[in-house]
């Protein structure tokens, strides 16, 4: 039985991923379409990204996600990397237990409640909601995805590489920026666009911990979608998927090619006497 | 345990090295140790990875900590360097105490086993690493970068990233890093494991000679015992978080203190026996396992009636086709009467496996001197093993 | 030779205290001057004998972050599933009601609760949510499975790119890859239309607004949950045990059901947990895809908070949905570990 494909496997792989990819192809195709009657095919057309350039309050909304994602993700990228090496290099301490169980608990808990229990707990201190309450909420549950991104990148990292640094007269606290940040820097990066684009997604937390003037892309979309598709969404829904697509698909290829080139460069070092 | 093999080894030295004089500061009693270890001891929860250890190291040494794997010799290593702390116990380097040293502030280095490299610098960079953290100035580091890359051959790969470089070249980039800043002290943690056997040997003595040009004091954690026989000045030998026995290779070779270092070291046949009578400087011991009586060399004094073990080295026995001249068989001393059982035959020498008449076996080896495809001994031969009274080593543990 | 020294002395404890931070020249330096202030020296003792050090410091931060807004906010909850609601700012009474003579009474009642187990409403929609999410993880595991299979099946060079496929749309918006589906499933939609103009449906189907739309909406948005644990798995197995099947007389598609499938068990438990916790949550295919019928828990505890404005029952509610979510995600969690430990 030799590696190959059988028809089976192939037709799974073709319907498994027209199934994946088709609703968003559509979608975009759709953003292009002249008629404002999303089924009706009536020629191609730009004009819905005129149409949605000049909405302001849909601008609004993007600029202050924008605005959301980037601060949230770069604080969260701070907290959650802390967090990924306090749970692979501190060892035990007091608290150890609740500190990964907070970790953990937001990755599974659903948006939900999450969201509720922010909205109650800055009622209870009386913190006006807007951009700082949302921010809030997006750093906590992002920093979370953050730190066990980190973390695994930390627990698969020669431990004696920040070993050799102290023993050659390095601090721990400079081992950390001279070593241990550049070699973990593609995990923390992956963090940040991770949390960024969770960010930019997240329509329920954000509904509950939002205020006036803060209204985020997400839940404008929302609001919108529920009287009905129009093809302005789907070019505002296009324009996020393209550039949230390409990014990740630009980072992938960048990574892919430099570890190709280094499993060469490896393998001919191997091979010269 | 220490002292003891210390002690005998002043004892037989002073005979054997009356004319030359031989470089042995551990003989010398003016000479002051370079690193003291005191009773040092570190416990993981219950385990006692290091059992209360005192041994003294002295500068130039190249000293090896030689053990299987959990014996201690690493995290007595890792204590040398400050990545453990003793749970009790002392290290004096040149008589200062290092225990509340952080290894940042050692003047000691390491070399790890998996060379430990900074993936995301270049081997200059690499090598630079530990004087920039001194703040040594710019065109002094530059100088003594390119001293130790000249030293270890690595000037064609200076802008090379670690990923980029073979096996060996890594090693070497390693030990570069670890000399560049010229510890008192340079710790090697099983610095060739990783590399394939021909590279090892070739390496051992260039560690050798750097060691000699650069004079640091080398500590060296391996578990391979002819790499440690090979390089060292002296070897420790570990078992179980305690020391067995500290003396040269070649002292440990001939004169191990106990089984297990006989054993560990080499391969070696052991005859238990219980002592008989004492003739003169010697002793007479019989033993069922050998099956005839067994004269020792010259030999300290020990009870009739005490177990002993008698350790013969394979090629210090003599094989034979012809039975003793004295007959009748129960009056032989020094010689085993068995079967060939197996033979190996590696080309430089032979090893013969002989089943004894008691069920034993016996290892012996011998030197391939003449030019022959057919060897006048084989299997199922009838063989005599004989050896010299002072061939073999008396061992009460 | 001197005594050893059991304990290092205050000295040395100070310096650790600048060990563990990301402590720069500067403040080393400062540090090390201060130190030769008295009251300084002194603090700094205190710190390092209550144990304060710079490695503290550093997990206070997010520790003391999470404690904030993750547990505070989740115990703020458990408290006020206890009041009764009131027309008032905030709309829920006090859990502690400070009276005369500085006494503190607790004023907890466990109304909220009883009124879920009362109203048919709660416990259908926690049964519905149950259905809906196991339904949908079933058929997720069953057309995952084939697409993860497929991906070790093909040829090497492949393989980055089918894994880039399954991955991109996980880093897509959520809300959109649910909102595409609405004008695929709508009565006048593309489904519809394309089947019509086929000649298989003479009415148009109704799916948008069912349960039917649910199970789509759940299933396309966590396949790659289902799917990324499975090749994970499957990748890992050694074709060379199909070899051996074969060559000990299995047919491939037996090999496939004694081999494979048992030891890709744990993959398939792996992603049949993360499509199946995450889906018993979910609010936004409910409630865009799914009709007035489709209950979830996720959509009653929205529209008792936003529409009815009933924060405590809100809050009994999100009580009592995590405690139904605590049993898969420990089973989860023990699974995990336990693959874990039985890889390292």
């Amino acid at each position: 039985m030799k590696q190959g494909l059988s028809w089976f496997n192939t037709s799974s792989l073709v319907i498994g991923f027209l199934f994946l990819y088709l609703p968003i192809a559509l979608l975009v195709i759709y953003s292009f379409n002249e008629s404002k009657l999303v089924t009706v095919w009536a020629g191609f057309s730009t004009k819905w990204y005129g149409e949605m350039l000049r909405n302001e309050s849909l601008m609004n909304a993007a600029w202050v996600t924008v605005k959301v994602a980037f601060v949230a993700s770069t604080f969260a990228t701070v907290l959650g990397t802390l967090a990924g090496l306090i749970m692979t290099r501190f060892g035990p301490f007091r608290g150890r237990t609740l500190f990964s169980g907070m970790i953990y608990a937001p990755l599974v808990m659903p948006e939900v409640i999450t969201g509720l229990s922010l909205l109650l707990m800055f009622v209870a201190i009386s913190l006006d909601r807007g951009f700082v309450t949302v921010t809030i909420a997006h750093i906590t549950f992002s920093m979370c995805y953050v730190a066990v991104v980190v973390q695994s990148r930390l627990v698969s990292f020669d431990r004696s590489i920040e070993e050799a640094a102290m023993d050659l007269g390095c601090t721990p606290g400079r081992t950390f920026l001279q070593i241990t940040l550049p070699v973990i820097a593609p995990a923390v990066v992956a963090g940040w666009l991770l949390s960024f684009t969770l960010s930019l997604d997240d329509l329920v937390i954000a509904s509950f911990t939002t205020g006036p003037g803060a209204t985020t892309l997400p839940m404008k979309i929302y609001s919108q979608v529920r009287l009905g598709v129009t093809p302005e969404i789907n070019a505002v829904c296009t324009i996020l998927v393209g550039l949230v697509a390409s990014g990740v698909l630009i980072a992938s290829l960048v990574t892919r090619r430099q570890e190709v080139r280094r499993e060469a460069e490896e393998r001919a070092a191997q091979a010269a006497p | 345990m220490s002292d003891t093999g210390a002690t005998g080894t002043a004892a037989r030295s002073s005979g054997a090295s009356a004319t030359r004089k031989r470089w042995e500061p551990w003989n010398d009693p003016s000479e002051r140790p370079h690193v003291q270890i005191a009773n040092l001891t570190k416990r993981f929860g219950d385990f006692v990875a290091v059992d209360d250890i005192s041994l003294d190291i002295y500068r130039k040494e190249f000293f090896s900590l030689l053990g299987p794997s959990g014996c201690g010799k690493t995290t007595l290593l890792r204590m040398l360097a400050g990545f453990e702390l003793p749970s009790s116990g002392q290290i004096l380097l040149e008589g200062e105490d290092m225990s509340g040293v952080p290894p940042y502030e050692r003047p000691v280095n390491m070399m790890f086993q998996s060379y430990a490299l900074f993936p995301h610098m270049n081997v200059e960079k690499n090598i630079a690493f530990g004087l920039k953290q001194d703040g040594v100035p710019k065109p002094e580091i530059e100088r003594r970068v390119a001293e130790v890359i000249e030293m270890v051959q690595l000037n064609a790969f200076a802008k090379r990233k670690p990923h980029q470089l073979s096996g060996g070249q890594r090693q070497r980039v390693a030990l570069a890093r670890s000399l560049v800043k010229k510890p008192k002290m340079l710790l090697l943690d099983e610095p060739l494991g990783a590399l394939d056997k021909n590279l090892r040997t070739q390496t051992q003595f260039e560690l050798m000679n750097i060691q000699e040009e650069t004079g640091i004091t080398f500590v060296i954690v391996t578990h391979d015992q002819e790499e440690a026989m090979t390089v060292s000045s002296r070897i420790a030998v570990m078992d179980h978080g305690k020391i067995v026995q500290v003396s040269t290779p070649a002292e440990l070779y001939e004169y191990p203190n106990s089984r297990y270092v006989a054993d560990f070291i080499g391969e070696v046949n052991i005859l238990e026996g219980r002592v008989d009578s004492r003739e003169g400087d010697h002793l007479m011991i019989q033993s069922s396992e050998a099956g005839c009586a067994i004269q020792t060399g010259p030999s300290a004094d020990e009870p009739v009636g005490r177990q002993v073990w008698i350790a013969v080295r394979p090629e210090k026995l003599s094989i034979s086709l012809e039975a003793p001249a004295s007959t009748p068989s129960s009056t032989w001393v020094n010689c085993l009467a068995g079967e060939v059982w197996d033979i190996g035959y590696l080309g430089n020498l032979s090893i013969y496996h002989v089943k004894l008449d008691n069920g034993k076996m016996v290892t012996a080896t011998q030197a391939n001197m003449a030019r022959l495809i057919e060897r006048p001994i084989t299997w199922e031969d009838r063989v005599y093993l004989t050896w010299a009274p002072d061939a073999a080593v008396v061992l009460l543990n | 030779m001197p005594e050893p020294s059991q304990d290092p002395a205050p000295g040395e404890k100070i310096a650790y205290l600048g060990g563990g931070s990301a402590s720069s020249g500067f403040f080393t330096g400062l540090h090390a001057r201060l130190l030769l202030f008295a009251p300084y020296r002194l603090f700094v003792l205190l710190l390092v004998e209550m144990g304060f050090s710079g490695r503290s410091l550093v997990i206070a931060i997010p520790y003391l972050w999470l404690l904030a807004f993750f547990l505070a906010p989740f115990l703020i909850v458990l408290k006020i599933s206890l009041a009764e609601v009131i027309v008032a700012q905030p709309p829920y009474t006090p859990l502690f009601v400070f009276i005369e003579d500085g006494f503190i009474a607790i004023q907890a009642s466990l109304e909220n609760y009883l009124f879920l187990m009362e109203d048919s409403l709660y416990w259908k929609s926690y049964v519905s949510s149950l259905r809906i999410s196991l339904i949908s993880t079933i058929l997720a595991l069953l057309i995952g499975y084939p697409i993860a299979y497929g991906m070790i099946r093909a040829p090497k060079r492949w393989r980055f790119a089918l894994l880039m496929m399954v991955i991109l749309p996980f880093w897509t918006s959520f809300l959109i890859r649910v909102y595409a589906w609405i004008g695929i499933l709508k009565k006048e939609g593309l489904l519809n239309l394309a089947l019509t103009q086929l000649g298989l449906i003479s009415e148009p189907l109704t799916i948008l607004n069912t349960d039917i739309a649910v199970f789509i909406g759940i299933v396309y948005s966590y396949l790659p949950f289902m799917i990324l644990p499975l090749y994970a798995n499957l990748e890992k197995m050694d074709l060379g045990l199909l070899e051996a099947a074969a060559d000990l007389g299995c047919r491939p598609i037996k090999a496939f059901w004694v081999i494979t499938v048992p030891l890709s068990l744990p993959g398939i438990v792996a992603g049949c947990f993360l499509v199946f916790i995450p889906a018993l949550g979910e609010f936004v295919i409910p409630d865009l895809l799914g009709g007035s019928q489709t209950l979830m828990i996720g959509k009653t505890l929205w529209s008792e908070f936003f529409n009815n404005r009933d924060w405590p029952l809100s809050s009994a509610v999100a009580v009592i949905l995590l405690l139904v979510l605590v049993l898969p995600i420990v089973l989860f969690q023990r699974m995990q570990e336990r693959s874990t430990r039985a890889e390292g």
